[in-house]
């Protein structure tokens, strides 16, 4: 009896592991077979978005590979490491691309992907990521409003620093009716990417490449 | 099979025991993605995709699964095949794979995809059960979009916008605007839309389902009194 019930555990044991190796094996192939075409639409795709922040005009390098990995500053309001891009214009360096999280939206962390020229001055500002209201506060995506332009030629000195702040608080920037906690958070989270670049910007750019 | 089969098995699935609206399972996907047209039309036809797939595997090695392993066997078998879906629609359908995003692996925890497969696929052939997996699909995916029409109507003012992220920017300009300067309806956007809408729904398919038996009793009164007449 309880020999034909080990028999029986094993049979069945095996059973599974067989269907297991099958699975990963079309699994592992599946990966191999789409892994370069992905890798490819995502690079497309994270060009794409650096285009519409970053003018064609201001660089001439291959932007997308000239890169530097950023540890996790609170500055840039993360807990990991990301990357920066750098634009060079004629080998002197024009513009970088950097990620920075807003920690403090309405419903948790915003992630943004900011351009900045050499001068200090904003050349975008575009949202990759977040969890705010639909039909309240996600018109901070360029999809559904141009409210984020509003950053565009900002910079630590225009407005200064009483100026980084939404207009209900006193400071520069427009919001929408509604919704004040998103672009309060936008507002300081872009604030603090400026001043990371202002300290950093020298030793960033000359870095090598990896 | 026979026609009346492949019928029987259509009408289950769009009709009769329509997941959506008559199983009320898969209801987690159901209700997160269906505030738009195309969200709901992308992942009700990506997971019609998987159950077709699923429903004709399962069926296909159902004599070779242990019965008491079968569940986890399924299971796998599911998780295998979405994550097959998720990585070529990854790879050969880029903008689609950013609008369904985070959605695709929940395919995964859709109960009905698993249901099926030991209610329908673990019973009948390949062929049958991938047209079963299809018409439950269909039929599911009609119901996010009805979902997805109707909140987007009050919550946004317009239908089929997101278009451009499925065909391109040239699709931009096929989106309707329903309502012209609308200021948007948040409640219909967020979850609790999801479920009043989805509440209301079914009480239309059970009034459509009193009617039709009520009708039907009519009928086989009127006819039983004429016979005796």
């Amino acid at each position: 009896m309880r020999r034909t019930l080990a028999k029986a555990s094993l049979h069945t044991a095996l059973n599974l592991l067989f269907f297991t190796v099958i699975g990963t094996a079309f699994l592992a192939l599946t990966y191999n077979l789409t892994l370069d075409r992905i890798a490819q639409s995502e690079e497309y795709e994270k060009l794409k978005l650096i285009k519409q922040i970053v003018p064609a005009t201001a660089y001439d390098n291959d932007i997308i590979r000239d890169t530097v990995l950023l540890a996790a500053d609170a500055l840039l309001g993360n807990d990991h490491e990301t990357v920066l891009y750098r634009g060079r214009m004629k080998s002197r360096p024009s513009i970088a691309v950097l990620q920075a999280t807003a920690p403090d939206g309405y419903s948790g962390k915003i992630n943004l992907i900011i351009s900045i020229r050499h001068d200090g001055r904003i050349g975008g500002v575009r949202v990759i990521s977040h969890k705010e209201t639909p039909g309240l506060g996600d018109y901070i995506e360029i999809a559904k409003n141009s409210w984020i332009t509003v950053f565009n030629d900002a910079s630590l000195e225009q407005p200064g620093d009483g100026g980084w702040k939404v207009k209900k608080d006193g400071g520069q920037f427009d919001y929408m009716a509604g919704a004040t906690v998103t672009p309060r958070a936008m507002v300081k989270a872009v604030h603090k990417a400026l001043q990371y670049y202002a300290q950093h910007r020298d030793e960033l750019f000359a870095q090598p490449p990896p | 099979m026979s026609t009346q089969e492949i019928r029987d098995i259509f009408l289950n699935g769009l009709w009769k025991q329509n997941t959506g609206v008559v199983q009320l399972l898969g209801l987690c996907p159901l209700l997160a993605i269906s505030s738009s047209v195309v969200n709901a039309l992308s992942l009700g036809l990506a997971t019609t995709l998987v159950m077709a797939l699923s429903g004709s595997a399962v069926a296909a090695i159902r004599d070779f699964i242990p019965n008491e392993v079968r569940i986890p066997v399924y299971v796998l078998l599911i998780a295998v095949l979405v994550t097959i879906v998720q990585l070529l629609i990854n790879a050969y359908a880029y903008p689609l794979y950013l609008v369904l995003g985070v959605f695709l692996p929940l395919i995964t925890t859709n109960c009905i995809v698993l249901a099926r497969a030991e209610a329908f696929a673990s019973k009948n052939g390949a062929l049958s059960s991938a047209l079963d997996g299809i018409a439950m699909g269909l039929g599911l995916t009609g119901v996010l979009v009805t979902l997805g029409g109707i909140r987007e109507i009050f919550g946004h003012g317009t239908l089929l916008s997101g278009l451009d992220l499925v065909f391109g920017e040239a699709a931009k300009s096929w989106v309707i605007t329903v309502v012209p300067n609308y200021h948007g309806f948040l409640l219909a956007i967020l979850p609790p839309g999801a479920f009043i809408t989805l509440g209301m729904l079914i009480a239309l398919k059970n009034w459509l389902n009193l009617r039709a038996d009520q009708k039907a009793k009519v009928n086989v009164t009127i006819s039983s009194s004429s016979q005796a007449a």
